[in-house]
């Protein structure tokens, strides 16, 4: 697979058992915000049914890199991308691509858990009727199915009619994963989805990723090394040297090689603490 | 040096918080004084026959019963009226329109239109839908005024309300693959209800009150309107019409006591609404 990559793109070293190929491919990418150019050069390749962790200090461009994968920063006005990024092999800013298409297909969990202000059932059944599906039967068996998924379906399974803002933050954030794996996405995206939550909730997220890989491509942004070090079997790590500099990415490896042996000694002085 | 720099902060600190104090004290005493007011001259009239029988003779005694269908008719018809418009305005203004120069201007033309004296926007009326358009004296010629009067109000506070949800809920709808429409129908407007619905109970509250628009546009006749194009005669006009030449005093505290009442009634209903949102979405 690699020897047919360009020169440019990093990839991981000894390929692993498990490697399914590229699911997306990102060659030479640049972002601008306006006239601020945030990420320059972002070539990686990120691997199908495995964890992918980005990790760096705050501000170097993790959620911005994020969102590009699902255009989701189409949604923030004068912003721009250069270069080009794959999804199994088809360009995600192709001009037949509908972003709306893209993002069912590519989901996301932010920071901050955000439950729509209704019901916990019609949280997650939102997804699926927006697609098509009407029948009650149906709704609610893939509502359960994703609760379920997502780690939650026991705490919530005698509450469904409750309002999805009365759960506790970690309940709600696993509500919300519920309500993305609602939708079969193909990549689940999550940006510091534990960063805001209690313990027992990051334990069970943590454990519902490592179910989820066989199905589904999960790439996560997290400030906490251990966490990353736990569950991604990919890290590819960020910086931005100079303020108002765009950011760039420095190493990316195999989890268990970037962790202990770091190639940069960026990612050394990062990863052990030293900075960030 | 440094004691007296301390004393001369405490010293202004404590003028300042007398005054801002004081002027707290007043905006209470000012409500409270018009409340005590009106309910001390106007409890005395207040019966069920007042509220539910016709006036009769030269000075209007009796009840007030059509001028409260008249009132309730008209704020109803321009509510039914302006609130579509002016939400779909607001929904348009925040999440369509491209956010610019024409964007601020109509804006600015609406800040201006909430501010033409409601006696001009009478005057407004009376040539536009009373003559102009042929309507007469009547509820829907009123109706249409008091539009123009609460169409700002209401596309402001609403604009507003979308604005006021968090940008976290409209991404977690796309990220779902739900177009725009879908993520503002779906998910933004009923988010931002509560406010919305806050903002329009307001300004039918300021509707009911409003008496020039409504004395210009469906006339003054004691009729209990029935047709839209019917005329009519609200509680405000009847209240100024008995107080005018102090034909009827009792009855015009009466009447104000209740249009205070109804008034104020929305007003809490408004805060009730809010609360009671704060407290879901916490
Ligand atoms: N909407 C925006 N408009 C302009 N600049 C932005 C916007 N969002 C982010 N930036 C800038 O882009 C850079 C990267 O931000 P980004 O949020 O992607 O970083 P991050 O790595 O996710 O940081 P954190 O770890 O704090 O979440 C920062 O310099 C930030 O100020
Ligand atoms: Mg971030």
């Amino acid at each position: 697979m690699s020897d047919k990559l360009p020169s440019h793109v990093v990839t991981p070293g000894a390929g692993p058992a498990y490697d399914h190929g590229d699911k997306f491919k990102v060659e030479k990418l640049d972002f601008f915000y306006g006239g601020f150019n945030a990420l320059t050069d972002i070539s990686v390749s990120i691997k199908r049914h495995a964890v992918t962790a980005f990790i760096g200090p705050s501000g170097c461009g993790k959620s911005t890199f994020l969102r590009c994968l699902n255009r989701m920063n189409d949604l923030i006005p004068g912003t721009r991308v250069e270069g080009r990024i794959t999804l199994d092999d088809h360009d995600v800013y192709g001009s037949g691509v509908d972003p709306v298409d893209l993002r069912r297909r590519v989901g996301m969990i932010f920071q901050q858990p955000n439950p729509f202000p209704m019901s916990i059932y019609d949280n997650v059944a939102y997804g699926p009727k927006l697609h098509g599906v009407r029948k009650k039967s149906e709704l609610d068996a893939i509502v359960e199915e994703s609760l379920k998924r997502a780690n939650v379906w026991k705490e919530v399974k005698d509450i469904l009619s409750r309002g999805g803002l009365t759960l506790s933050g970690g309940q709600q954030q696993r509500l919300c994963i519920a309500r993305v794996l609602a939708v079969e996405p193909e990549v689940l995206l999550m940006d510091e989805p534990c960063s805001a939550i209690d313990p027992t909730s990051v334990q069970k997220i943590e454990d519902l990723m490592a179910e989820l890989k066989d199905r589904i491509t999960i790439v996560i942004v997290t400030h906490n090394m251990q966490q990353a070090a736990r569950v991604s079997d990919y890290t590819a790590f960020f910086l931005q040297e100079v303020a108002g500099e765009p950011a760039h990415l420095v190493e990316y490896d195999r989890t268990a090689s970037l962790f202990t042996t770091p190639k940069d000694r960026r990612t050394e002085d990062y990863i052990t603490g030293r900075f960030g | 040096m440094q004691s007296r720099e301390r004393m001369n902060k405490r010293a202004t600190n404590a003028v300042a918080l007398t005054v801002i104090w004081m002027a707290a004290i007043a905006t209470v005493a000012a409500l409270g004084t018009i409340l005590v007011y009106v309910f001390v001259n106007g409890i005395g009239q207040i019966t069920p026959s007042f509220i539910f029988t016709w006036p009769h003779g030269v000075n209007m005694e009796g009840g007030i019963w059509p001028t409260i269908q008249a009132t309730v008719y008209v704020t109803g018809l321009s509510m039914l009226i302006t609130t579509p418009i002016a939400v779909l305005a607001a929904v348009y203004l925040a999440e369509y329109a491209v956010q610019g120069r024409l964007v601020s201007t109509i804006r600015f033309a609406a800040d201006s239109l909430a501010s033409v004296p409601s006696i001009v926007m009478g005057l407004f009326g009376l040539a536009a839908f009373v003559e102009g358009m042929g309507m007469r004296l009547s509820v829907l010629a009123a109706a249409l005024a008091l539009s123009f009067l609460l169409l700002p109000i209401i596309v402001r506070t609403t604009e507003e309300a979308i604005r006021a949800v968090p940008k976290y809920i409209r991404w977690g709808s796309y990220g779902l693959g739900a177009s725009k429409w879908q993520t503002v129908s779906r998910i933004v407007l009923p988010s931002a209800m509560p406010r919305i619905t806050t903002g329009v109970i307001l300004a039918a509250g300021r509707a009911m009150g409003e008496t020039a628009v409504v004395i210009y546009t469906m006339g003054t006749m004691i009729n209990g309107p029935v047709s839209p194009l019917d005329p009519g005669r609200t509680m405000p006009v009847h209240l100024m019409l008995m107080a005018q030449e102090g034909i009827n005093m009792p009855g015009a505290y009466g009447t104000a006591l209740l249009l205070v009442l109804l008034v104020l009634g929305f007003n809490l209903t408004a805060r009730y609404i809010g609360r009671r949102n704060r407290r879901m979405q916490g």
